[in-house]
């Protein structure tokens, strides 16, 4: 199986290095006219089925690997690192991700099978499409350069037999393990085509906006993965690490959200250039930008410069990436310099409060926090460059620095909406605004007297009052998107005799773009007020006696019992809780500790009880050896359900506004005599 | 935009605004310590030693060497009355700048902390005077306005605008 993946591997290169070279010779004929012995189309053609064949090539080293851990083929060293007799069946699938050379191959798969799709739809654009395909061949021969010659999957184990692996890392046995990771490098590795078509558009161009209209799925389906690779990582984070939080500022968490930053300002952007034409040379270095972070999250943590408390993987393919980033940076400002004319704008904004400047506010929110979260992950590098010490840069720097810098974004996801195109009046902004006012101080009001507070132990705490802002200005954007809503849905009910519901619905289905948009903005505005709940964070831990009990926020939990538990792949300690509210017990915990028997490391398995208002959180500490009694660490984390909530409404609109609109025609024919309605 | 930044209700709102932030910060900026209170902050100003890269008052993985001892060393300081900068000082002296959970403030590491606001700072102001520069020209606002009239002469052009406005939404889509 070793030599069948190895060789599938080298096949998949030399079929990436044909479309790569005869894709450009093709294209390069075909620009200049030049006469050969083979027809330009005929090369093109040949170079676009190369690399049809080349997916097909990698998919089979995917699962030559993937077999090899179902079969427990320990003569693979990748297999006999990651995985062991005992595995469930899910976590071997998960194997394919959960190393270095594993997870490279799962994205150089995955950049196939985009290239794939990419190549089978050529007959929308042939040329444009052909520029893109030979693109993203480039990149393709890159990974797979990277796969043949540096962290080769298929290499052998030469040393005695073995007759187990050494398993998996315990903190990847966990479900979502199973999911996270390629929706994380879905994401990462879909904004590669959005790319190549803005250098092919660039390379060849491209007269209009057409290109942009293209890729608009391929970059909401992209933002869409790596926003749920995102979500699912932090929901890994808070079930799996113990500490009951979500968000760690961790290097690794910050090269998943930087691209996430500027793909979104991208998203944004682009509706400038299709709308008005504006931002063209603005939004090629934003997408551009965004394929960059991509690499330099992949280099920052799988080369070891920055430590990371969930780098799995880790080796010294610094190099290869560093090389490959630098060629790609020289071929866009190469083509850049040379075409930068065709990428003149119509710049006009008849004023700063309007849509058009919303626009570029958003983009430069989304950039300086961008720069912030790259600031504060490479500081440590500079300063060990500068001073000759690494210092750390955690959490407290990026709630002083970063936060803020949300809670201006929440303002203005609020704000934009209900800013017109070109200018506004004050009557209208008087007319749009006072209700999103209203309902922030009504938030803030709200809030305040709801127990949250901005005293922590007696003393001024700036969390709670970012927390507090956060709450009021998510529900400020919350209503501006609502009464947008209602206030076109009230008008088509009215004139066209529906119901609110069937107005709405329709409403929707007129302009999905707009509405989905509108739908993420809300999903968004959760997420930040579940944010907001980790400042007023309760923890109790107690050593706990048979039908002890411990007090936290209005539960009290009681120690039923403490017990052990084994199987083939690891051996457990856990506690029964009771956990009871007045007289009432309300509910059963079973919090864990497992030590898995190949790799023998412990692992924390948290019991978690979400509501909406909170979660408790409980973690088995294990047990005091004195006693012999379970050390129990209770947390309660208020309106984390907000924020998975809020990515379910994310995802909604997302999905919204991926689907078409309804045609204009089909649009009157549904709702007759609408023409108000968006008014 | 200007008239709009002049007007009276501008005027007043931002005053209103004003003292409301003030009021904010100034009720809110009352308070008092005490030692858990500064145990659950400092806890969250420190890195556990041992590795795993976690906040030393989140740090709970399982048998940790370092965060107990590190922990007993930090209320201890806290029982002996030092103040919090003598605290941290103490623990990267013992353990080096890492231990710290952010760059102090001090020499090269205040690059660290002004270098995000800084370039905020200049982008935004990047962004005001472009803006401006794109809105300002009074020759782009008559060559605006000229077309503008020019387009709602025009029937065709009229229909045109219509039929975008009723497709993409209120003020011409999202």
């Amino acid at each position: 199986m070793a030599t069948f993946g190895s060789l599938s591997l080298l096949i998949a290169l030399a079929l990436a290095v044909y479309n790569l070279f005869f894709g450009a010779v093709a294209l390069r004929l075909m620009a200049t006219g030049q006469a050969s012995r083979v027809a330009p189309d005929r090369l093109a053609s040949s170079a676009r089925r190369a690399g049809i064949a080349g997916f097909l090539a990698i998919s089979c080293a995917a699962f030559a690997l993937v077999w090899a851990a179902f079969t427990n083929n320990f003569s693979i060293a990748y297999i006999l690192a990651h995985s062991n007799r005992a595995l469930p069946v899910a976590y071997k699938f998960a194997a394919l991700w959960s190393g270095q050379e594993g997870s490279l191959l799962l994205w150089g798969w995955l950049l196939a099978a985009f290239s794939f799709v990419l190549r089978l739809r050529h007959k929308t654009d042939v040329r444009l499409y052909a520029y893109a395909g030979t693109i993203m061949a480039g990149i393709q021969v890159f990974f797979l350069a990277v796969l043949n010659f540096a962290v080769r999957p298929f290499a052998l184990y030469l040393g005695p037999p073995v007759d187990d692996g050494n398993g998996l890392n315990p903190l990847l046995q966990y479900p979502e393990m199973v999911i996270h990771p390629p929706m994380l490098y879905l994401g990462y590795v879909g904004f590669a085509v959005p790319f190549a078509f803005a250098l092919a558009a660039l390379m060849m161009r491209y007269p209009g906006e057409k290109w942009i209209k293209i890729t608009r799925t391929w970059t909401l389906v992209t933002w869409l993965f790596l926003t749920c690779g995102i979500f699912l990582g932090m929901h890994w984070a808070y079930a799996v690490l113990g500490w009951g939080g979500y968000w760690g500022w961790d290097p690794v968490e910050n090269a998943s959200f930087m691209p996430w930053l500027t793909g979104t300002a991208f998203l944004h952007s682009v509706m400038m250039q299709e709308k008005k034409g504006m931002m063209k040379s603005w939004n090629m270095w934003l997408i551009f930008s965004t394929f960059m972070l991509t690499l330099l999250g992949t280099l920052l943590t799988r080369a070891g410069l920055v430590s990371s408390v969930h780098a799995f993987a880790q080796s010294s393919i610094g190099t290869w990436f560093t090389v490959f980033m630098i060629l790609v940076a020289a071929v866009f400002l190469f083509v850049y310099i040379l075409n930068r004319s065709h990428l003149k704008g119509e710049h006009t904004v008849d004023s700063l409060v309007s849509r058009e400047s919303s626009f570029l506010f958003n983009n430069l929110i989304l950039l300086t926090a961008c720069f912030v979260v790259l600031w504060g992950t490479l500081f440590p590098i500079l300063s060990e460059f500068v001073q000759g010490s690494k210092v750390t840069v955690g959490a407290p720097f990026y709630n002083r620095v970063a936060v803020p810098i949300g809670l201006f974004l929440l303002f203005l996801m609020g704000v934009c909406p209900l800013l017109p195109w070109r200018a506004t009046s004050i009557k209208s902004i008087k007319r749009n605004f006072i209700v999103p006012t209203a309902a922030f101080w009504v938030a803030v009001i709200v809030a305040v007297l709801s127990g949250l507070s901005v005293y922590s132990a007696g003393k001024f705490d700036v969390g709670g009052l970012y927390a507090v802002l956060a709450i009021g200005a998510a529900a400020a954007a919350f209503t501006a998107v609502a009464s947008e809503y209602v206030r076109g849905a009230g008008v088509i009910a009215r004139q066209a005799k529906k119901n609110l519901a069937a107005a709405g619905w329709m409403l929707i289905r007129r302009n999905t773009r707009r509405y989905g948009g509108f739908m993420v903005h809300t999903g968004v505005a959760l997420v930040f007020i579940g944010l907001a709940g980790s400042a007023f964070t309760k923890t109790a831990e107690q050593e706990l006696a048979l039908h002890g009990t411990m007090t936290i926020g209005p539960y009290r939990i009681e120690c039923a019992g403490f017990t052990q538990d084994s199987n083939d792949n690891y051996q457990s300690e856990y506690a029964q809780l009771n956990v009871w509210k007045g007289s009432q017990m309300q509910f059963q915990m079973f919090p864990e500790k497992r030590v898995y028997l190949v790799s023998q490391q412990p692992q924390t398995m948290v019991a978690i009880h979400s509501t909406i208002g909170w979660d408790l959180y409980v973690v088995y500490e294990g047990t005091n050896p004195d006693t012999g009694q379970p050390i129990i660490k209770a947390i309660l984390n208020p309106l984390v359900s907000w924020i998975w909530g809020g990515l379910g409404v994310m995802v909604l609109g997302t999905l919204i506004a991926l689907t078409p609109s309804l045609k204009p025609n089909a649009a009157r024919a549904a709702a007759p005599a609408t023409e108000g309605a968006n008014r | 935009m200007s008239g709009f930044l002049r007007s009276s209700w501008f005027s007043s709102s931002f005053k209103v605004l004003q003292a409301a932030v003030l009021a904010v910060v100034v009720c809110f900026s009352m308070g008092a310590t005490d030692a858990s209170a500064r145990f659950v902050d400092l806890g969250h100003r420190l890195m556990c030693t041992c590795g795993c890269s976690q906040l030393l008052g989140e740090c709970n993985h399982v048998g940790c060497p370092e965060s107990g001892r590190e922990r007993k060393e930090l209320s201890d300081a806290i029982a002996a009355g030092q103040s919090d900068q003598q605290i941290l000082d103490w623990f990267a002296a013992k353990y080096g700048a890492t231990v710290l959970a952010a760059p102090s403030g001090k020499g090269f590491n205040v690059v660290a902390w002004v270098a995000p606001f800084a370039v905020f700072a200049a982008a935004l102001v990047g962004t005001i005077l472009l803006v401006r520069r794109w809105s300002g020209t009074k020759l782009i606002k008559a060559q605006a306005a000229a077309a503008t009239e020019a387009a709602i002469a025009d029937p065709a052009e009229r229909e045109r605008l219509e039929r975008i406005r009723r497709e993409t939404g209120a003020d011409g889509g999202f």
